[in-house]
């Protein structure tokens, strides 16, 4: 159990580098999961993607991978107020779900070894259920509106969410700057 | 205070990224306008990249998709498969062509017909709010489009506009929960509100109990909210239940769930009429008249141009002036002629003499065909003036609705069974 943990724990210099990426990376994925997010859903096969929050998959995953919690908040900034631009809501509702998601798992990223695939699956389900709980609380806080909330689809859904979390982090992997 | 502020910077940053947006909130929640620069930047950002992606995939995914499909066909008829599949390919190329003059020829065929002016619009992507549906079209401001229009198709509305920005515009899906739209029935014009739910089903409220709506019923806009312009259809109805002051009532859009590739952005909406419901009683096919034993059509005229009244009456002139009576001669109080007197040759078998309509030895006509036993149906025992026929003379009635009718008696094989006559005291009566 020990020895499991230390696994996945930060233990030395090498797992706390920051990894680094091309700009256009910073550009091109954001708008591709936000274009994938508003376009699949329109073709009746592809509606399940409506269910799977790729913003905030995109936000986890540079906030672990580049370990600054100004660079994770900013990130979960930029990612919320754009998909906020998409909703019907007021702007800055995923906004401050996803700047305090983006702040906290860059928090979380620099504690653990975040290239583990059991780390990042369970940080995209904790960070799934947060953001969930996080939008739910300002509905009912801010705006004033009861929302009903299906905690077994939501469960369903984090699991999902954090599984496809893991292929995308394996595929965005690929786009590092290698050193 | 350097070293604190440097402590602290990152937690400091939180703090005011949240405040900001919370701040932002309470401004827009404050001014109700949430078209904002922001939003307008992020979605002109996006959707010509979704215009674009979304003409390449029609313009290129069925070409692509056969393709595909007909690489692995190798085999010893290469050539005959070849051919197949290239008449397959244009078949498929064909249809979609048709399938798309055909959809392009409905909308064209709503636009005509529908008095409101219309701009069209493509669909280019669905929003990404938790439990919300709403979609992006691809016209804007520039195309002249506004907050609050009202979106449909040729099967019925689709929404409204939500925000409209200078390329695209979102516009709020008639299921999503916070969609609302003033609307009416069809056969009765009772008014409810529809109201989405945030599923392919809508509910229509207000609508107060008693009133009578029926599953199937088809709903349409009112007009009431000065968004639709009455006649849109709506939705139709799934069910109905009583729910105390106002009916429970579970409504299907015509839309339906999926987004629609095309609408219509009603620029200048005009009212028009809710078409009426269609009738369902079908015209009942009625057989042509009984023929009268004459041959006569209809059976109420002789061969010779005269009526079978006409001759019934001369029928009973000649029994008269066999007994020596003289029409319109008689006092009061005096004996009757006997009309069941049979007198060769007009009513018993001797010289033959014709009377078409009355059957021989017939004791006065007690039948009527035809045409003649429906008019006299509704007053042969009339409830209201006991009015009843027997046998003999034409009788002249006021049917139910009081029109007068001459009810003339036919032949025996007319099938009607009338009352018998009131017995006479003393003799024989007609």
């Amino acid at each position: 159990m020990g020895s499991q943990l230390n696994s996945i724990l930060v233990d030395d210099a090498r797992q706390v580098r920051r990894a680094h990426y091309p700009v256009w990376v910073f550009i091109v994925v954001p708008i591709s999961a936000l274009l994938i997010q508003i376009y699949l859903p329109l073709f009746q096969t592809m509606r399940f993607v409506a269910k799977i929050d790729l913003p905030l998959l995109v936000t986890i995953y540079f906030s672990l991978m580049r370990r600054s919690q100004i660079r994770g908040l900013g990130i979960g900034l930029v990612l919320g107020l754009a998909q906020d631009s998409f909703s019907r809501f007021y702007i800055g509702m995923y906004g401050i779900c996803k700047t305090m998601v983006g702040y906290f798992s860059a928090s979380v990223g620099m504690q653990f070894d975040v290239e583990n695939s059991f780390v990042r699956i369970l940080l995209c389900l904790v960070f799934y259920v947060f953001h969930q709980f996080l939008y739910w609380v300002l509905q009912r806080a801010v705006l004033g509106q009861t929302v009903a909330v299906d905690i077994q689809g939501e469960a369903i859904l984090a699991v999902i969410n954090a599984l496809i979390g893991v292929a995308l982090f394996h595929f965005l992997d690929k786009l590092r700057i290698r050193e | 205070m350097d070293s604190l502020l440097h402590r602290y910077r990152n937690i400091t940053v939180l703090f005011v990224a949240i405040l900001a947006q919370l701040g932002a909130i309470a401004w827009q929640v404050k001014r109700d306008d949430n078209v904002s620069l922001l939003r307008i930047w992020a979605v002109s950002a996006v959707t010509p990249m979704a215009s674009l992606v979304e003409n390449l995939r029609t313009g290129t995914f069925g070409v692509f998709t056969d393709y595909f499909a007909f690489r692995g066909t190798r085999d010893e008829s290469r050539s005959l498969r070849a051919d197949r599949d290239r008449l397959r390919l244009e078949n498929q190329l064909l249809k979609n062509e048709l399938a798309a003059a055909q959809r392009e020829e409905g909308l064209a065929g709503f636009r005509a017909h529908t008095p409101s002016k219309m701009i069209a619009a493509r669909v280019i992507g669905a929003t990404t709010g938790l439990g919300t549906r709403s979609v992006l079209i691809d016209q804007g401001t520039v195309a002249g489009v506004q907050r609050g229009m009202a979106v449909v198709t040729p099967d019925g509305i689709v929404g409204r506009v939500l925000a409209a920005y200078p390329l695209a515009s979102l516009v709020l899906s008639v299921t999503d929960a916070g969609f609302a739209a003033s609307v009416e029935t069809q056969k009765n014009h009772t008014r409810g509100v529809l109201k989405g739910m945030g599923s392919s089903t809508a509910r229509i409220d207000y609508v107060p109990g008693g009133q009578k709506v029926e599953p199937g019923e088809a709903f349409y806009t009112s007009g009431d909210d000065r968004v639709f312009p009455r006649g849109m259809p709506a939705g139709r109805v799934v069910s109905v239940h009583e729910g105390g002051t106002f009916l429970e009532i579970l409504a299907e859009p015509f839309s339906g769930e999926a987004a629609p590739e095309a609408v219509f952005v009603i620029v200048d909406p005009v009212h028009q009429e809710i078409p009426e419901v269609p009738i369902t009683n079908a015209p009942v096919f009625l057989g042509p008249d009984a023929p009268s034993a004459s041959g006569a059509s209809g059976g109420q005229s002789g061969g010779n141009g005269t009526t079978q009244a006409d001759q019934l009456m001369d029928q009973y002139r000649k029994i008269g002036a066999a007994q020596g009576h003289v029409f319109g001669g008689g006092n009061v109080g005096s004996t009757p002629p006997n009309f069941n007197l049979k007198v060769p040759g007009v009513n018993a078998p001797g010289v033959a003499v014709p009377v078409p309509g009355v059957a021989p030895g017939a004791s006065g006509g007690t039948g009527f065909s035809g045409r003649a036993v429906r008019a006299v149906a509704g007053v042969v025992a009339h409830p209201a003036t006991g009015a009843r026929f027997g046998s003999g003379m034409p009788r002249i009635a006021v049917g139910g609705s009081g029109v007068r009718r001459v009810v003339r008696p036919v032949s025996a094989s007319g099938g009607l069974r009338l009352a018998p006559d009131v017995p006479a005291k003393g003799g024989t009566q007609p």
